[in-house]
Protein backbone atom coordinates (compact mmCIF):
# COMPACT_ATOMS: atom_id res chain seq x y z
CA UNK A 1 0.00 0.00 0.00
CA UNK A 2 1.19 3.26 -1.43
CA UNK A 3 0.84 5.86 1.79
CA UNK A 4 0.64 9.63 0.85
CA UNK A 5 0.65 12.31 3.94
CA UNK A 6 -2.79 13.86 4.29
CA UNK A 7 -4.50 10.54 3.23
CA UNK A 8 -8.03 9.38 5.14
CA UNK A 9 -8.22 6.05 6.52
CA UNK A 10 -9.88 4.88 3.55
CA UNK A 11 -10.68 1.56 4.75
CA UNK A 12 -12.73 2.84 7.25
CA UNK A 13 -14.35 5.32 4.94
CA UNK A 14 -14.74 2.74 2.09
CA UNK A 15 -16.81 0.61 4.71
CA UNK A 16 -19.84 3.32 4.39
CA UNK A 17 -20.32 2.76 0.80
CA UNK A 18 -21.79 -0.39 0.19
CA UNK A 19 -21.53 0.00 -3.45
CA UNK A 20 -17.80 0.47 -3.76
CA UNK A 21 -18.04 -3.37 -2.95
CA UNK A 22 -19.34 -4.54 -6.26
CA UNK A 23 -17.56 -6.89 -8.61
CA UNK A 24 -18.34 -5.83 -12.31
CA UNK A 25 -17.67 -8.07 -15.66
CA UNK A 26 -16.45 -11.82 -13.96
CA UNK A 27 -15.33 -10.52 -10.20
CA UNK A 28 -13.46 -7.47 -11.19
CA UNK A 29 -13.70 -5.18 -8.10
CA UNK A 30 -14.89 -1.50 -9.26
CA UNK A 31 -12.68 1.23 -9.61
CA UNK A 32 -15.01 4.02 -9.32
CA UNK A 33 -13.03 7.17 -10.57
CA UNK A 34 -16.16 9.31 -12.18
CA UNK A 35 -16.78 11.19 -8.94
CA UNK A 36 -17.21 14.59 -10.86
CA UNK A 37 -20.67 12.85 -12.42
CA UNK A 38 -21.96 12.00 -9.33
CA UNK A 39 -20.77 10.73 -5.87
CA UNK A 40 -21.38 7.31 -4.07
CA UNK A 41 -23.76 7.39 -1.18
CA UNK A 42 -22.80 6.81 2.07
CA UNK A 43 -24.92 3.68 4.34
CA UNK A 44 -25.54 6.89 7.04
CA UNK A 45 -27.26 8.64 3.71
CA UNK A 46 -29.08 5.59 2.85
CA UNK A 47 -30.39 4.88 6.52
CA UNK A 48 -31.95 8.52 6.83
CA UNK A 49 -33.61 8.33 3.37
CA UNK A 50 -35.69 4.79 3.73
CA UNK A 51 -36.50 5.79 7.49
CA UNK A 52 -37.83 8.59 6.27
CA UNK A 53 -39.91 6.69 3.60
CA UNK A 54 -40.31 4.00 6.74
CA UNK A 55 -41.60 6.63 9.38
CA UNK A 56 -42.11 10.33 8.36
CA UNK A 57 -43.08 10.60 5.13
CA UNK A 58 -45.61 12.94 4.81
CA UNK A 59 -46.01 16.75 2.70
CA UNK A 60 -44.29 19.12 4.10
CA UNK A 61 -45.60 22.42 6.02
CA UNK A 62 -49.41 23.43 7.11
CA UNK A 63 -50.61 19.61 8.12
CA UNK A 64 -51.33 19.58 11.85
CA UNK A 65 -50.75 15.69 12.17
CA UNK A 66 -47.73 13.96 13.61
CA UNK A 67 -46.05 12.79 10.02
CA UNK A 68 -46.56 16.57 8.79
CA UNK A 69 -44.82 18.00 11.66
CA UNK A 70 -42.00 15.57 11.40
CA UNK A 71 -41.36 15.66 7.91
CA UNK A 72 -41.43 19.66 7.92
CA UNK A 73 -39.14 19.56 10.88
CA UNK A 74 -36.68 16.90 8.79
CA UNK A 75 -36.67 19.23 5.61
CA UNK A 76 -36.95 22.35 7.40
CA UNK A 77 -33.85 21.05 9.71
CA UNK A 78 -31.54 19.61 6.67
CA UNK A 79 -31.44 23.81 5.64
CA UNK A 80 -30.16 24.58 8.65
CA UNK A 81 -27.82 22.03 8.05
CA UNK A 82 -26.99 23.14 4.56
CA UNK A 83 -26.84 26.88 5.75
CA UNK A 84 -23.92 25.95 8.45
CA UNK A 85 -21.98 23.79 5.74
CA UNK A 86 -21.65 26.63 3.58
CA UNK A 87 -21.08 29.72 6.29
CA UNK A 88 -24.59 31.11 5.39
CA UNK A 89 -25.97 34.23 7.72
CA UNK A 90 -29.60 33.25 7.36
CA UNK A 91 -30.75 30.17 6.85
CA UNK A 92 -33.68 32.02 5.00
CA UNK A 93 -30.85 32.52 2.63
CA UNK A 94 -31.05 28.67 1.51
CA UNK A 95 -33.27 27.55 -1.51
CA UNK A 96 -33.85 24.27 -2.38
CA UNK A 97 -34.03 23.23 -5.97
CA UNK A 98 -33.65 20.15 -7.83
CA UNK A 99 -29.90 20.39 -8.59
CA UNK A 100 -27.46 23.05 -9.65
CA UNK A 101 -28.97 23.65 -12.91
CA UNK A 102 -32.04 24.93 -12.09
CA UNK A 103 -30.54 27.31 -9.49
CA UNK A 104 -28.21 28.61 -12.08
CA UNK A 105 -31.37 29.17 -14.29
CA UNK A 106 -33.50 30.37 -11.71
CA UNK A 107 -30.58 33.33 -10.90
CA UNK A 108 -30.90 34.10 -15.04
CA UNK A 109 -34.64 34.53 -14.47
CA UNK A 110 -34.62 36.32 -11.08
CA UNK A 111 -32.38 38.61 -13.27
CA UNK A 112 -34.71 38.56 -16.33
CA UNK A 113 -37.71 39.40 -14.79
CA UNK A 114 -36.28 42.12 -12.31
CA UNK A 115 -37.04 45.88 -11.49
CA UNK A 116 -34.19 48.22 -11.58
CA UNK A 117 -31.47 48.25 -10.41
CA UNK A 118 -30.74 44.17 -11.02
CA UNK A 119 -32.79 44.00 -14.36
CA UNK A 120 -30.17 42.76 -17.48
CA UNK A 121 -31.84 44.33 -20.48
CA UNK A 122 -31.03 45.24 -23.50
CA UNK A 123 -27.33 47.62 -23.22
CA UNK A 124 -26.43 45.79 -20.19
CA UNK A 125 -23.52 42.80 -20.51
CA UNK A 126 -22.89 39.39 -18.90
CA UNK A 127 -20.21 37.86 -18.40
CA UNK A 128 -18.88 34.01 -18.36
CA UNK A 129 -15.84 32.31 -18.92
CA UNK A 130 -14.80 29.47 -21.57
CA UNK A 131 -14.46 26.77 -18.63
CA UNK A 132 -18.07 26.87 -17.74
CA UNK A 133 -20.62 23.52 -17.34
CA UNK A 134 -23.38 24.34 -19.84
CA UNK A 135 -25.44 24.57 -16.79
CA UNK A 136 -24.00 28.36 -16.51
CA UNK A 137 -23.78 29.10 -20.08
CA UNK A 138 -26.85 28.12 -21.87
CA UNK A 139 -29.08 29.66 -19.38
CA UNK A 140 -27.38 33.05 -19.64
CA UNK A 141 -27.42 32.25 -23.22
CA UNK A 142 -31.42 32.17 -23.17
CA UNK A 143 -31.27 35.01 -21.07
CA UNK A 144 -29.07 37.34 -23.36
CA UNK A 145 -31.50 35.93 -26.30
CA UNK A 146 -34.88 37.26 -24.37
CA UNK A 147 -33.36 40.37 -23.06
CA UNK A 148 -30.81 41.50 -25.71
CA UNK A 149 -28.03 41.71 -22.80
CA UNK A 150 -24.62 40.91 -24.52
CA UNK A 151 -22.70 37.38 -23.32
CA UNK A 152 -19.25 38.09 -22.82
CA UNK A 153 -16.61 35.48 -21.48
CA UNK A 154 -13.20 35.18 -20.00
CA UNK A 155 -11.08 33.01 -22.69
CA UNK A 156 -8.96 30.65 -21.11
CA UNK A 157 -5.00 29.96 -21.33
CA UNK A 158 -2.69 27.09 -22.52
CA UNK A 159 -2.41 25.82 -19.22
CA UNK A 160 -5.89 25.41 -18.35
CA UNK A 161 -6.50 28.78 -16.27
CA UNK A 162 -9.16 31.42 -16.77
CA UNK A 163 -7.19 34.40 -18.61
CA UNK A 164 -7.99 37.54 -16.91
CA UNK A 165 -5.29 40.05 -18.32
CA UNK A 166 -7.96 41.70 -19.65
CA UNK A 167 -10.31 41.72 -16.70
CA UNK A 168 -11.01 45.41 -17.21
CA UNK A 169 -12.43 44.96 -20.54
CA UNK A 170 -14.65 42.16 -19.90
CA UNK A 171 -16.29 43.34 -16.70
CA UNK A 172 -17.31 46.88 -17.63
CA UNK A 173 -19.51 49.41 -15.92
CA UNK A 174 -22.27 47.88 -17.94
CA UNK A 175 -22.33 44.15 -16.50
CA UNK A 176 -25.31 43.68 -14.82
CA UNK A 177 -24.13 39.53 -13.60
CA UNK A 178 -20.80 37.94 -13.65
CA UNK A 179 -21.37 34.01 -13.31
CA UNK A 180 -18.05 31.71 -13.05
CA UNK A 181 -17.27 28.38 -11.88
CA UNK A 182 -15.03 27.63 -8.54
CA UNK A 183 -13.69 24.36 -9.59
CA UNK A 184 -14.02 23.24 -13.44
CA UNK A 185 -15.67 20.11 -13.98
CA UNK A 186 -13.54 19.17 -16.81
CA UNK A 187 -10.02 21.11 -16.02
CA UNK A 188 -10.21 20.72 -12.32
CA UNK A 189 -8.51 24.30 -12.08
CA UNK A 190 -9.73 26.45 -9.52
CA UNK A 191 -10.46 30.02 -9.94
CA UNK A 192 -8.89 33.03 -8.35
CA UNK A 193 -12.50 33.98 -7.06
CA UNK A 194 -10.95 37.15 -5.02
CA UNK A 195 -9.74 39.06 -8.33
CA UNK A 196 -12.95 38.20 -10.16
CA UNK A 197 -15.18 39.26 -7.04
CA UNK A 198 -13.62 42.63 -6.47
CA UNK A 199 -13.18 43.83 -9.84
CA UNK A 200 -17.44 42.69 -10.39
CA UNK A 201 -18.11 44.77 -7.30
CA UNK A 202 -16.15 48.10 -8.63
CA UNK A 203 -18.94 48.19 -11.39
CA UNK A 204 -21.66 47.13 -9.28
CA UNK A 205 -22.10 43.29 -10.68
CA UNK A 206 -23.80 40.68 -9.33
CA UNK A 207 -21.60 37.72 -8.55
CA UNK A 208 -22.94 34.29 -9.40
CA UNK A 209 -20.92 31.21 -8.11
CA UNK A 210 -21.10 27.55 -9.63
CA UNK A 211 -19.85 25.57 -6.60
CA UNK A 212 -21.12 22.04 -7.98
CA UNK A 213 -17.46 20.94 -7.94
CA UNK A 214 -16.13 22.67 -5.09
CA UNK A 215 -18.87 22.01 -2.16
CA UNK A 216 -17.94 18.33 -2.66
CA UNK A 217 -14.79 18.82 -1.53
CA UNK A 218 -13.45 21.55 0.55
CA UNK A 219 -14.71 23.72 2.94
CA UNK A 220 -17.25 26.38 1.35
CA UNK A 221 -18.28 29.46 3.55
CA UNK A 222 -20.35 31.71 0.94
CA UNK A 223 -19.29 34.90 3.19
CA UNK A 224 -15.88 34.86 2.85
CA UNK A 225 -16.31 34.13 -1.06
CA UNK A 226 -18.26 37.05 -1.35
CA UNK A 227 -20.48 36.39 -3.87
CA UNK A 228 -24.48 36.82 -4.01
CA UNK A 229 -25.41 33.65 -5.38
CA UNK A 230 -23.62 30.34 -4.64
CA UNK A 231 -25.14 27.36 -6.65
CA UNK A 232 -24.11 23.27 -6.08
CA UNK A 233 -25.76 20.13 -6.10
CA UNK A 234 -26.38 17.55 -3.61
CA UNK A 235 -25.96 14.16 -5.30
CA UNK A 236 -21.80 15.29 -6.04
CA UNK A 237 -21.42 15.35 -2.48
CA UNK A 238 -22.98 12.27 -0.94
CA UNK A 239 -26.44 12.75 -1.21
CA UNK A 240 -29.31 11.79 -3.65
CA UNK A 241 -30.20 13.27 -6.92
CA UNK A 242 -32.89 15.27 -6.85
CA UNK A 243 -32.29 18.32 -4.88
CA UNK A 244 -29.52 21.10 -5.41
CA UNK A 245 -29.00 24.41 -3.27
CA UNK A 246 -29.24 27.95 -4.51
CA UNK A 247 -27.82 30.51 -1.48
CA UNK A 248 -28.46 34.00 -1.71
CA UNK A 249 -27.98 37.07 -0.04
CA UNK A 250 -30.74 38.17 1.67
CA UNK A 251 -31.65 41.36 0.53
CA UNK A 252 -31.44 40.13 -3.11
CA UNK A 253 -34.20 37.43 -2.29
CA UNK A 254 -36.00 39.81 -0.64
CA UNK A 255 -36.18 42.58 -3.85
CA UNK A 256 -35.98 39.97 -6.90
CA UNK A 257 -39.27 38.42 -8.51
CA UNK A 258 -40.35 34.64 -7.66
CA UNK A 259 -39.68 32.30 -11.03
CA UNK A 260 -41.38 29.61 -10.48
CA UNK A 261 -45.36 29.93 -8.91
CA UNK A 262 -47.22 27.60 -7.06
CA UNK A 263 -48.18 25.87 -3.62
CA UNK A 264 -46.42 26.94 -0.80
CA UNK A 265 -44.29 29.85 -2.38
CA UNK A 266 -47.70 31.96 -1.48
CA UNK A 267 -48.88 34.48 1.16
CA UNK A 268 -52.13 34.92 -0.42
CA UNK A 269 -54.32 34.12 -3.67
CA UNK A 270 -57.24 35.92 -5.39
CA UNK A 271 -58.60 35.33 -8.42
CA UNK A 272 -56.76 38.64 -9.70
CA UNK A 273 -53.74 38.75 -7.99
CA UNK A 274 -51.58 37.03 -5.19
CA UNK A 275 -48.22 37.80 -2.63
CA UNK A 276 -45.62 35.80 -1.94
CA UNK A 277 -44.34 33.75 0.87
CA UNK A 278 -40.78 35.16 2.12
CA UNK A 279 -37.27 33.85 0.97
CA UNK A 280 -37.10 31.19 0.69
CA UNK A 281 -40.50 29.40 0.09
CA UNK A 282 -40.66 32.06 -2.05
CA UNK A 283 -38.82 30.30 -4.84
CA UNK A 284 -39.74 26.83 -3.64
CA UNK A 285 -43.03 26.43 -5.96
CA UNK A 286 -44.92 22.86 -5.74
CA UNK A 287 -44.16 19.97 -2.91
CA UNK A 288 -40.42 20.08 -2.48
CA UNK A 289 -37.90 16.91 -3.15
CA UNK A 290 -38.63 16.32 0.84
CA UNK A 291 -36.37 13.16 1.44
CA UNK A 292 -33.66 14.34 -0.99
CA UNK A 293 -33.38 17.75 1.22
CA UNK A 294 -33.13 15.40 3.99
CA UNK A 295 -30.78 13.27 2.46
CA UNK A 296 -28.93 16.25 1.63
CA UNK A 297 -28.92 17.01 5.47
CA UNK A 298 -27.49 13.88 6.23
CA UNK A 299 -24.67 13.88 3.72
CA UNK A 300 -23.89 17.25 5.34
CA UNK A 301 -23.49 15.64 8.94
CA UNK A 302 -21.29 12.46 7.07
CA UNK A 303 -19.02 15.02 5.54
CA UNK A 304 -18.78 17.48 8.37
CA UNK A 305 -17.97 14.46 10.94
CA UNK A 306 -14.94 13.61 8.59
CA UNK A 307 -14.04 17.17 7.93
CA UNK A 308 -14.15 19.24 4.74
CA UNK A 309 -10.78 20.42 5.14
CA UNK A 310 -9.31 16.55 5.87
CA UNK A 311 -11.03 15.68 2.75
CA UNK A 312 -9.60 18.25 0.88
CA UNK A 313 -6.28 17.27 1.83
CA UNK A 314 -6.57 13.62 0.99
CA UNK A 315 -7.94 14.86 -2.28
CA UNK A 316 -4.82 17.30 -2.94
CA UNK A 317 -2.22 14.05 -2.12
CA UNK A 318 -4.37 11.89 -4.59
CA UNK A 319 -4.79 14.18 -7.35
CA UNK A 320 -0.70 15.19 -7.07
CA UNK A 321 0.01 11.52 -6.93
CA UNK A 322 -2.30 10.75 -9.96
CA UNK A 323 -0.64 13.60 -11.61
CA UNK A 324 2.27 12.42 -11.45
CA UNK A 325 1.81 8.43 -12.23
CA UNK A 326 -0.63 9.97 -15.31
CA UNK A 327 2.55 11.83 -16.67
CA UNK A 328 4.40 8.65 -16.85
CA UNK A 329 1.95 7.15 -19.69
CA UNK A 330 3.34 7.44 -22.95
CA UNK A 331 0.98 10.23 -25.19
CA UNK A 332 -1.10 10.76 -22.35
CA UNK A 333 -1.76 14.63 -22.03
CA UNK A 334 -3.40 16.20 -19.33
CA UNK A 335 -5.97 18.92 -20.16
CA UNK A 336 -5.45 21.31 -17.61
CA UNK A 337 -3.29 22.30 -14.93
CA UNK A 338 -0.59 19.51 -14.72
CA UNK A 339 0.24 20.06 -11.15
CA UNK A 340 -1.80 19.55 -7.74
CA UNK A 341 -1.89 23.50 -7.20
CA UNK A 342 -5.26 25.27 -7.07
CA UNK A 343 -6.71 22.27 -8.50
CA UNK A 344 -9.70 20.00 -7.81
CA UNK A 345 -9.51 15.98 -8.47
CA UNK A 346 -10.82 15.86 -11.92
CA UNK A 347 -8.38 14.50 -14.55
CA UNK A 348 -8.89 15.13 -17.93
CA UNK A 349 -6.52 13.48 -20.43
CA UNK A 350 -6.09 12.67 -24.04
CA UNK A 351 -3.98 9.05 -24.68
CA UNK A 352 -2.54 9.85 -28.32
CA UNK A 353 -5.01 9.19 -31.01
CA UNK A 354 -6.97 7.06 -29.07
CA UNK A 355 -10.76 8.30 -28.91
CA UNK A 356 -11.79 8.66 -25.19
CA UNK A 357 -14.96 6.47 -26.00
CA UNK A 358 -12.30 3.52 -26.61
CA UNK A 359 -10.39 4.33 -23.56
CA UNK A 360 -13.84 4.30 -21.65
CA UNK A 361 -14.74 0.90 -22.83
CA UNK A 362 -11.78 -0.57 -22.04
CA UNK A 363 -11.16 0.37 -19.09
CA UNK A 364 -14.44 -0.61 -17.96
CA UNK A 365 -14.53 -3.74 -19.26
CA UNK A 366 -11.73 -4.00 -16.45
CA UNK A 367 -13.75 -2.22 -14.05
CA UNK A 368 -12.91 0.86 -14.01
CA UNK A 369 -15.94 3.46 -14.47
CA UNK A 370 -14.42 7.09 -15.72
CA UNK A 371 -16.60 9.61 -18.05
CA UNK A 372 -15.65 10.24 -21.46
CA UNK A 373 -16.87 12.88 -24.03
CA UNK A 374 -16.91 16.79 -23.09
CA UNK A 375 -18.34 16.79 -19.81
CA UNK A 376 -20.89 19.27 -20.57
CA UNK A 377 -18.14 21.83 -21.51
CA UNK A 378 -18.40 21.19 -25.37
CA UNK A 379 -15.96 24.75 -25.88
CA UNK A 380 -13.06 23.60 -23.49
CA UNK A 381 -12.58 20.33 -25.84
CA UNK A 382 -13.21 23.56 -29.10
CA UNK A 383 -10.92 25.73 -27.16
CA UNK A 384 -7.69 22.70 -26.92
CA UNK A 385 -8.92 21.48 -30.26
CA UNK A 386 -9.90 17.86 -29.40
CA UNK A 387 -13.10 16.27 -29.60
CA UNK A 388 -13.33 14.71 -25.78
CA UNK A 389 -11.37 13.84 -23.01
CA UNK A 390 -11.26 10.95 -20.51
CA UNK A 391 -11.85 12.03 -17.15
CA UNK A 392 -11.08 9.86 -13.86
CA UNK A 393 -12.65 12.04 -11.08
CA UNK A 394 -11.63 11.14 -6.98
CA UNK A 395 -13.36 11.60 -3.73
CA UNK A 396 -12.64 10.98 -0.28
CA UNK A 397 -12.94 7.06 -0.72
CA UNK A 398 -9.94 7.02 -4.10
CA UNK A 399 -7.34 5.52 -2.78
CA UNK A 400 -3.74 5.42 -4.36
CA UNK A 401 -4.60 1.96 -4.99
CA UNK A 402 -7.32 2.95 -7.74
CA UNK A 403 -4.94 5.58 -9.51
CA UNK A 404 -2.31 2.36 -10.26
CA UNK A 405 -5.13 0.61 -11.39
CA UNK A 406 -5.94 3.20 -13.44
CA UNK A 407 -2.42 3.59 -14.97
CA UNK A 408 -2.38 0.15 -15.13
CA UNK A 409 -5.54 -0.19 -17.35
CA UNK A 410 -4.42 3.33 -19.24
CA UNK A 411 -1.33 0.69 -20.36
CA UNK A 412 -3.73 -2.06 -21.18
CA UNK A 413 -5.84 0.19 -23.68
CA UNK A 414 -2.33 1.16 -25.44
CA UNK A 415 -1.46 -2.46 -26.02
CA UNK A 416 -5.08 -2.73 -27.59
CA UNK A 417 -5.17 -0.08 -30.03
CA UNK A 418 -1.46 0.05 -30.41
CA UNK B 1 -13.34 -11.76 -23.17
CA UNK B 2 -16.42 -9.80 -23.96
CA UNK B 3 -14.52 -6.58 -25.47
CA UNK B 4 -13.18 -8.73 -28.39
CA UNK B 5 -17.13 -9.51 -29.13
CA UNK B 6 -17.05 -5.48 -29.74
CA UNK B 7 -13.51 -4.83 -31.33
CA UNK B 8 -13.23 -7.23 -33.60
CA UNK B 9 -10.32 -7.86 -35.28
CA UNK B 10 -12.49 -6.25 -38.86
CA UNK B 11 -13.55 -3.33 -36.76
CA UNK B 12 -9.91 -3.02 -35.93
CA UNK B 13 -8.75 -2.87 -39.29
CA UNK B 14 -10.87 -0.22 -40.55
CA UNK B 15 -10.40 1.78 -38.24
CA UNK B 16 -6.77 1.65 -38.75
CA UNK B 17 -6.88 1.32 -42.78
CA UNK B 18 -10.43 3.68 -43.22
CA UNK B 19 -11.61 3.12 -46.61
CA UNK B 20 -12.67 6.17 -48.78
CA UNK B 21 -11.85 8.81 -46.00
CA UNK B 22 -11.45 12.58 -47.03
CA UNK B 23 -13.97 14.91 -48.91
CA UNK B 24 -14.93 14.64 -52.56
CA UNK B 25 -17.43 15.94 -55.17
CA UNK B 26 -21.00 14.99 -54.20
CA UNK B 27 -24.46 16.02 -54.77
CA UNK B 28 -25.25 16.52 -51.18
CA UNK B 29 -23.25 17.21 -47.75
CA UNK B 30 -24.55 16.50 -44.57
CA UNK B 31 -23.05 17.19 -41.04
CA UNK B 32 -24.20 14.65 -38.27
CA UNK B 33 -22.66 14.93 -34.67
CA UNK B 34 -22.84 12.65 -31.61
CA UNK B 35 -23.93 15.05 -28.64
CA UNK B 36 -23.34 12.96 -25.85
CA UNK B 37 -19.44 12.04 -26.98
CA UNK B 38 -18.62 14.58 -29.61
CA UNK B 39 -18.08 12.32 -32.77
CA UNK B 40 -18.81 14.45 -35.44
CA UNK B 41 -18.59 13.75 -39.38
CA UNK B 42 -19.61 15.10 -42.65
CA UNK B 43 -20.54 13.26 -45.45
CA UNK B 44 -21.47 13.36 -49.02
CA UNK B 45 -23.31 11.39 -51.43
CA UNK B 46 -22.59 11.58 -55.40
CA UNK B 47 -25.61 9.88 -57.06
CA UNK B 48 -25.28 8.42 -60.90
CA UNK B 49 -28.89 8.30 -61.46
CA UNK B 50 -30.25 5.17 -59.41
CA UNK B 51 -26.79 3.96 -58.43
CA UNK B 52 -24.26 5.24 -55.29
CA UNK B 53 -21.54 6.52 -57.13
CA UNK B 54 -19.72 7.95 -54.15
CA UNK B 55 -19.86 8.27 -50.62
CA UNK B 56 -17.17 10.63 -49.11
CA UNK B 57 -16.44 11.42 -45.60
CA UNK B 58 -14.02 13.34 -43.19
CA UNK B 59 -15.03 13.17 -39.35
CA UNK B 60 -13.76 12.67 -35.77
CA UNK B 61 -14.68 9.94 -33.15
CA UNK B 62 -13.76 6.49 -32.06
CA UNK B 63 -12.87 3.24 -33.77
CA UNK B 64 -16.54 2.46 -33.54
CA UNK B 65 -17.65 5.33 -35.69
CA UNK B 66 -15.20 5.52 -37.83
CA UNK B 67 -14.66 2.20 -38.61
CA UNK B 68 -18.45 1.99 -39.27
CA UNK B 69 -18.13 4.93 -41.78
CA UNK B 70 -15.67 2.65 -43.51
CA UNK B 71 -17.46 -0.06 -43.80
CA UNK B 72 -20.29 1.96 -45.29
CA UNK B 73 -18.26 3.04 -48.16
CA UNK B 74 -16.77 -0.51 -48.96
CA UNK B 75 -20.45 -1.89 -49.00
CA UNK B 76 -22.53 1.27 -50.60
CA UNK B 77 -20.68 2.56 -52.76
CA UNK B 78 -21.52 1.15 -56.66
CA UNK B 79 -24.55 -0.51 -55.61
CA UNK B 80 -28.09 0.77 -57.10
CA UNK B 81 -29.50 2.88 -54.03
CA UNK B 82 -33.03 0.11 -53.74
CA UNK B 83 -30.19 -1.95 -52.79
CA UNK B 84 -28.17 0.22 -50.62
CA UNK B 85 -31.06 1.08 -48.21
CA UNK B 86 -31.75 -2.72 -48.26
CA UNK B 87 -28.41 -3.15 -46.43
CA UNK B 88 -28.61 0.43 -44.36
CA UNK B 89 -32.27 -1.03 -42.96
CA UNK B 90 -30.48 -4.20 -41.86
CA UNK B 91 -27.61 -2.39 -40.53
CA UNK B 92 -30.07 -0.38 -38.86
CA UNK B 93 -32.06 -3.86 -37.49
CA UNK B 94 -28.92 -5.37 -36.49
CA UNK B 95 -27.56 -2.11 -34.64
CA UNK B 96 -30.94 -2.18 -32.65
CA UNK B 97 -31.09 -5.81 -31.40
CA UNK B 98 -29.79 -5.13 -28.48
CA UNK B 99 -27.10 -8.66 -29.21
CA UNK B 100 -30.65 -10.10 -29.87
CA UNK B 101 -29.68 -11.15 -33.58
CA UNK B 102 -27.37 -13.61 -34.48
CA UNK B 103 -26.13 -13.05 -38.03
CA UNK B 104 -26.75 -15.73 -39.96
CA UNK B 105 -25.49 -16.70 -43.63
CA UNK B 106 -28.15 -14.73 -45.61
CA UNK B 107 -27.60 -11.40 -43.28
CA UNK B 108 -24.06 -12.00 -43.87
CA UNK B 109 -24.30 -12.33 -47.48
CA UNK B 110 -26.04 -8.37 -47.54
CA UNK B 111 -23.56 -6.81 -44.89
CA UNK B 112 -20.36 -8.79 -45.22
CA UNK B 113 -17.93 -6.90 -42.86
CA UNK B 114 -20.36 -5.00 -41.19
CA UNK B 115 -21.87 -8.02 -39.33
CA UNK B 116 -18.86 -8.16 -37.05
CA UNK B 117 -21.03 -5.07 -35.64
CA UNK B 118 -23.31 -7.35 -33.74
CA UNK B 119 -21.31 -7.02 -30.91
CA UNK B 120 -21.47 -3.43 -30.41
CA UNK B 121 -25.50 -3.48 -30.43
CA UNK B 122 -24.94 -5.11 -26.16
CA UNK B 123 -23.61 -1.53 -25.44
CA UNK B 124 -25.85 0.86 -25.60
CA UNK B 125 -23.95 4.02 -25.16
CA UNK B 126 -21.76 2.62 -28.74
CA UNK B 127 -24.75 1.74 -30.85
CA UNK B 128 -24.94 5.75 -31.45
CA UNK B 129 -21.25 5.51 -32.49
CA UNK B 130 -21.95 2.76 -35.30
CA UNK B 131 -25.10 4.40 -36.69
CA UNK B 132 -23.48 7.93 -37.25
CA UNK B 133 -22.53 7.49 -40.65
CA UNK B 134 -25.18 5.79 -41.71
CA UNK B 135 -27.65 8.09 -40.18
CA UNK B 136 -25.39 10.62 -42.21
CA UNK B 137 -25.78 8.68 -45.57
CA UNK B 138 -29.61 8.07 -45.21
CA UNK B 139 -30.00 11.89 -44.71
CA UNK B 140 -27.68 12.85 -47.65
CA UNK B 141 -29.12 10.54 -49.94
CA UNK B 142 -32.51 11.96 -49.11
CA UNK B 143 -31.00 15.62 -50.08
CA UNK B 144 -29.46 14.63 -52.81
CA UNK B 145 -32.64 13.02 -53.95
CA UNK B 146 -34.47 15.94 -53.62
CA UNK B 147 -31.90 18.21 -55.14
CA UNK B 148 -32.35 16.17 -57.89
CA UNK B 149 -36.11 16.21 -58.48
CA UNK B 150 -36.03 20.03 -58.14
CA UNK B 151 -33.60 20.37 -60.85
Amino acid sequence: MISLPGLLDTEAIRKDFPILDRTVHDGKKIVYLDNAATSQKPRQVLDVLNEYYERHNSNVHRGVHVLAEEATAGYEGARDKVAAFINAPSRDEVIFTKNASESLNLVANMLGWADEPYRVDRGTEIVITEMEHHSNIVPWQLLSQRTGAKLKWFGLTDDGRLDLSNIDQVITEKTKVVSFVLVSNILGTINPVEEIVRRAQEVGALVVIDASQAAPHMALDVQALQADFVAFTGHKMCAPTGIGVLWGRQELLEDLPPFLGGGEMIETVSMHSSTYAPAPHKFEAGTPPIAQAIGLGAAVDYLTGIGMDNIQAHEHAITEYAVRRLLEVPDLRIIGPTTAEDRGAAISFTLGDIHPHDVGQVLDEQGIAVRVGHHCARPVCLRYGIPATTRASFYLYSTPAEVDALVDGLEHVRNFFG
Amino acid sequence: MKLDSMYQEVILDHYKHPQGRGLRDGDAEVHHTNPTCGDEITLRVKLDGGRVEDVSYEGQGCSISQASASVLHELLVGKELAEASKVQELFLALMQSKGQLTPDDAMEEVLEDAVAFAGVSKYPARVKCALLSWMAWKDATAQALSVKETA
